[in-house]
């Protein structure tokens, strides 16, 4: 049974904050499709087009066929534990501040057996749900959990180490006038945040929704303006070292291409809110975030942002807006690399039209803002990477992977 | 396919058994150990670098050189050149090899070497990059080494066939005897059940006494003709058979048993004896539950009994089954790939009659079994030989 | 003033200055980025606000300086509305900021109190009325004089400063009549405001729209908004120094409003 976390005390001031460590982190190129699989939260492994085996560890050929390069497939996720060991010596400087681990050889269903990081609620002999996860140096480590959810199950030590789960942390959420951003504070209030700090942006502006706000259990309004560095930093002066996670759920939709728009106004709005936004966002509080990736039971885990999914391949309807949205792709791969010695993760939701009024004149299906919310903090459980919410952004996703050309023409 | 028949080894000896004796941490290079080996190997022979015409060796922290490197290192210009980097196997591997390219007329006289250094960090630098599956798909896993993957196979082991942690016990109290009369052995204290049950643990079920301690050292022996070594003067060992299988039994789901069993009616029916026959054993012992697998593989009794086998057994050199009778890898130490030749030097010493003070009694003919390369979740390579003594 | 003017008039002038029988007052709002600006419905282009970046400061960026870029519109902050910045001024000459002759930039100002009335009343329109009641106390506008509306609207904290409620900010400014009269019967030199725009936060309903912007510029004149410390002004008398960036075709410009106040107190 796995022993419910308790809220963390303060900090002892007089202790040293651990610092943030890697697991090992090498893998071989081909081993790197298991990480597109874990960063969906799916369960992919090789499978041989010739002759159908289900491959683990990732190879180069098939072992049954020598047919090249098998491809990385969802396939069952089921299997039965065979052998546990609690490792109690480690020759690894993270394992070894965080012995004893399980770990243990499962036989899958499908066919390979796969040693895996161990549950605390699983025996010997047990079935078992295998899954992806993405570990702390950001690469995919397959990990055994029970079938059936069981009490307190997501605060196992070491799944925990695997997850950005809200439970005793304190998260920011960068708007708090936007209905995702009133919807997520309240997702974060209720999935265990001790504190959520909502950004306010000119505080003189009333807005929809703000005495609701003001009534969500744990929800602490603060003064942050994206577009200026200077109120980020203050924020970030302030309570920098108290932020564990980062929502940023700023908006800048405006429907038009690039040639249509006269001139060059909007556009940098766009970027100002959305790219340079991100980019004072993580100046000013990723230092501290990566500094206290490994600070004890609220450490610091994960930024997420919000993305259209048109950052992938162009919609020149939204044209502008999907060219501003592409750059935040880009730069939160930058950023992923920057946080990830502090085994900070950089989570993306992606989606497709939502359920706002920038969005009002385009037709169903759309993603109501508490549906997206739902998502990101499901994404902060499981720890995923890369999620994308609604039909729309799962069939430009499915498209883009097949053949971004034509996805580009269809578009 | 129909398999073509084995042929003999009739002719081929080997010769001069060298160990290097090992410490615990050496600042010294793995090339430093093999000059060592070759130099006690010349020493004994009174062959000169040019008399070497075939050279085998097997080393993890060698790098960046390889045998071909080495030959310009120590001055060789061999015609038969071997690099045999299969840990627990290397022994009887490049045994087997050398005695073929001698039986064939490629090579009149094959030093083989097996050395290994051990600096403060080699041990958890070799871990993390063993292997390419190691690396994807182990090492990231809690980073035990081969103490947790072992674990797992023990954990099996024991719930497959019943086995319990006094059964391993057992073997490794038997070797700590074994190894109070060899030398060369670094761990010299007595150990008794007792403190092996209450022993630290390090990855369940395997506690401080069930692991090898990593050090620095070196074994080696010629192959040459028989009647080369007897024109030398030198103590050698007949081959009567040998076997090597990798990658057997890859549908297990864990490991169990490995690939001896595969070949096991060509080891004895070449050498045309019977596992009763034999008077000692050298299995690998990088942990007790791999050496029992051998005592089932290797046909000393049925599999899953072996645990019964050892209850039963005095497995001291004194004893009614000698086995690793100078306190194997686990009493003496394992110096990286030497572990692989420890048993096959031992046992060479044993038929010869010059062990000294753990010697056997009336040693004729002797199984040397190796078992190495944990790539991903099992160990890969499997090899034995049957030796006896020159008449 | 006609007639001549020597350098020593001049000479005197500046020695008043500096021993403080002139007196400066500025009247000029602290660039700030929280600062309000103007808020039009989203779909229109906005106005930026003040944003500065630091170039370096003393640091690894610049070792022995510190500096700034910064960023805004012509309207933000403290600034001055050009003839060109509305429509009806688009074809004046001389209507951009750096086509202003320069001596505009200087001129005296009536200064009309309505902040008690705006204490009670955010919405309080200015009328002709209101005008005529100050000129029967302090005298006729004198023409080419900016007339300053004094609402103490500069000493609220920003949320009450900008007034937005669900249907438009509310706060005070000039109806239609007064801007007409003003332009038209007292030739004015330009209005300015203590609150963001030069019109009425309702403005917008006015007919027509935007009045002190549809008069002033359709005459030719100037507009200042987000002055401050208008009560440290007498109703006349005091002397203005606004001069906006020389942007080329600028419509507007941030600028350091200065008000020159004799201290004897006497207007003349």
């Amino acid at each position: 049974m796995t022993e419910p976390l308790v809220r963390p005390k303060r900090k002892d001031p007089l202790k040293r904050t651990r610092l943030p460590l890697s697991p090992p982190g090498a893998r071989s190129r081909t081993a790197l499709g298991l990480v597109a699989a874990a960063a969906q939260g799916r369960f992919m492994l090789q499978v041989c087009r010739a002759c159908a085996k289900t491959i683990y560890p990732p190879r180069d050929a098939c072992p049954g066929c020598f047919a090249p390069a098998p491809a990385f497939c969802d396939v069952p996720d089921r299997g039965k534990l065979l052998a546990v060991t609690t490792i109690r010596t480690s020759t690894d400087a993270y394992y070894r501040e965080r012995m004893p681990w399980r770990v243990g050889t499962v036989q899958m269903d499908c066919g390979p057996s796969i040693v895996a990081h161990v549950h605390g609620d699983l025996a010997e002999g047990d079935r078992v749900t295998m899954s992806l996860k993405l570990d702390r140096s950001g690469q995919a480590a397959a990990f055994a959990l029970p079938v059936k959810e069981t009490p307190a199950m997501a605060d196992d030590k070491q799944l925990r180490e695997m997850t950005c789960d809200p439970k005793f942390r304190r998260a920011l959420v960068t708007d708090g006038r936007t209905a995702v951003g009133q919807s997520c504070a309240k997702a974060l209030s209720e999935a265990g945040c001790t504190i959520v700090f909502v950004g306010v942006s000119d505080p003189w502006k009333p807005f929809p929704g703000e005495d609701s706000l003001r009534k969500i259990p744990n929800v602490e309004i603060v003064p942050l303006d994206l577009t200026n560095s200077e109120s980020v930093n203050d924020l970030a002066a302030d309570i920098g070292g108290r932020v564990d996670i980062i929502v940023n759920t700023s908006e800048h939709v405006r429907a038009g291409g690039i040639m249509a728009r006269k001139g060059l106004v909007v556009a940098r709005e766009e970027m100002d809110i959305r790219y340079f936004g991100l980019m004072r966002l993580a100046q000013a509080f990723g230092p501290a975030l990566r500094f206290r990736g490994a600070d004890g039971v609220n450490s610091a885990t994960a930024i997420v942002n919000f993305l259209f999914v048109h950052a992938l391949a162009n919609w020149p309807e939204f044209g502008a807006y999907s060219a501003t949205e592409a750059a935040c792709l880009s730069a939160s791969h930058s950023l992923r690399a920057e946080l990830k010695p502090g085994g900070v993760k950089f989570i993306n939701i992606f989606h497709g039209p939502l359920e706002t009024d920038w969005f009002q004149e385009l037709p169903p299906p759309k993603v109501a803002p508490a549906q997206l919310v739902k998502s990101a903090v499901d994404a902060l459980k499981r720890g995923l990477e890369d999620v994308f919410v609604g039909d729309i952004a799962q069939d430009i996703r499915d498209r883009f992977l097949a053949n971004p050309k034509a996805l580009e023409r269809e578009l | 396919m129909s398999k073509r028949q084995r042929q003999s080894y009739k002719g081929v000896v080997a010769a001069a058994p060298v160990t290097i004796p090992y410490e615990r941490f050496s600042i010294h290079g793995a090339h430093w150990w093999i000059g060592r080996a070759l130099r006690a190997l010349s020493e004994q022979a009174r062959l000169k670098p040019a008399d070497i015409d075939g050279f085998s060796v097997s080393s993890f922290t060698v790098g960046p050189d390889t045998a071909i490197g080495l030959t310009q290192h120590f001055g060789l210009s061999p015609r038969f050149l071997d690099h045999v980097p299969l840990g627990g196997a290397s022994g009887v591997v490049g045994l087997r090899r050398a005695a073929r390219a001698v039986q064939a007329g490629d090579a009149d006289m094959v030093a083989c070497v097996a050395a290994d250094a051990n600096h403060v960090d080699s041990f958890r630098r070799t871990l993390s990059t063993f292997s390419r599956f190691a690396q994807d798909a182990v090492y990231p896993y809690g980073s035990g080494g081969p103490n947790a993957s072992f674990a797992l196979i023990t954990r099996d082991y024991m719930t497959r066939f019943g086995a319990t942690r006094e059964d391993f016990g057992r073997v490794c109290v038997a070797q700590r005897d074994n190894a109070l009369c060899f030398p060369h052995a670094l761990m010299k204290k007595t150990l008794t059940l007792d403190e092996y049950m209450n022993a630290r643990a390090i990855s369940d079920p395997i506690h401080l006494f069930d692991c090898v301690m990593p050090c620095a050292g070196a074994e080696a022996f010629l192959v040459c003709t028989e009647e080369r070594a007897r024109d030398l003067g030198l103590p050698f060992v007949r081959i009567l058979s040998t076997i090597e299988r990798h990658n057997a039994f890859m549908d297990d789901p864990i490991q169990y048993r490995g690939g001896w069993v595969v070949d096991l009616d060509d080891l004895y029916g070449l050498a045309a004896v019977k596992p009763a026959d034999v008077d000692l054993v050298q299995t690998y012992d990088d942990y007790p539950v791999i050496s029992l697998m051998q005592i089932e593989d290797l046909g000393f009794c049925q599999k899953g009994e072996a645990a019964a086998f050892v209850r039963d057994r005095d497995l001291t050199f004194r004893g009614d089954f000698p086995h690793n009778t100078s306190g194997g890898q686990l009493s003496v130490g394992q110096a990286g790939a030497a572990g692989g030749y420890l048993g096959l030097v031992e046992a060479m010493r044993q038929l010869c009659g010059i062990a000294g003070d753990n010697q056997v009694k009336d040693a004729n003919i002797a199984l040397v079994s190796g078992f190495g390369m944990i790539n991903y979740d099992r160990g890969l390579a499997s090899a034995a030989a049957l030796l006896a003594r020159a008449s | 003033m006609a007639g001549p003017y020597s350098p020593a008039d001049l000479l005197a002038f500046a020695g008043a200055v500096a021993s403080g029988a002139v007196r400066v007052v500025d009247l000029t709002q602290t660039l700030a980025p929280e600062f309000p600006v103007i808020v039009l419905p989203p779909e229109f282009g906005q106005a930026s606000p003040f944003r500065m970046e630091e170039i370096s400061r003393y640091d690894e960026r610049g070792p022995g300086w510190y500096w700034n870029n910064f960023t805004m519109s012509e309207h933000t902050g403290t600034h001055f509305d050009a003839p060109i910045h509305w429509i009806t001024g688009r074809d004046m000459p001389d209507a951009s900021v750096d086509t202003i002759p320069p001596a505009n930039f200087v001129a005296p100002a009536c200064v009309v109190d309505v902040s008690a009335q705006c204490a009670e009343d955010p919405d309080f329109t200015l009328n002709v009325d209101h005008l005529l009641a100050w000129e029967q106390q302090h005298g006729k506008i004198p023409k080419r004089s900016w007339v300053l509306l004094r609402t103490d609207w500069s000493k609220l904290p920003p949320r009450g400063y900008a007034n937005m409620k669900d249907d438009g900010a509310h706060t005070p400014g000039p109806s239609p009549e007064a801007m007409k009269w003003l332009v038209e019967k007292r030739d004015v030199h330009g209005f300015g405001t203590e609150t963001i725009g030069t019109d009425h936060g309702q403005a917008t309903h006015f007919n027509p729209p935007h009045p002190a912007h549809y008069y002033i510029h359709g005459a030719g004149k100037y507009g200042l908004q987000c002055l401050c410390n208008l009560d440290q002004l007498p109703p006349k008398g005091a002397v203005i120094f606004s001069a906006p960036l020389k942007i080329k075709q600028g419509s507007g410009s941030p600028l350091r409003v200065l008000a020159l106040v004799a201290t004897d107190g006497a207007a003349t």
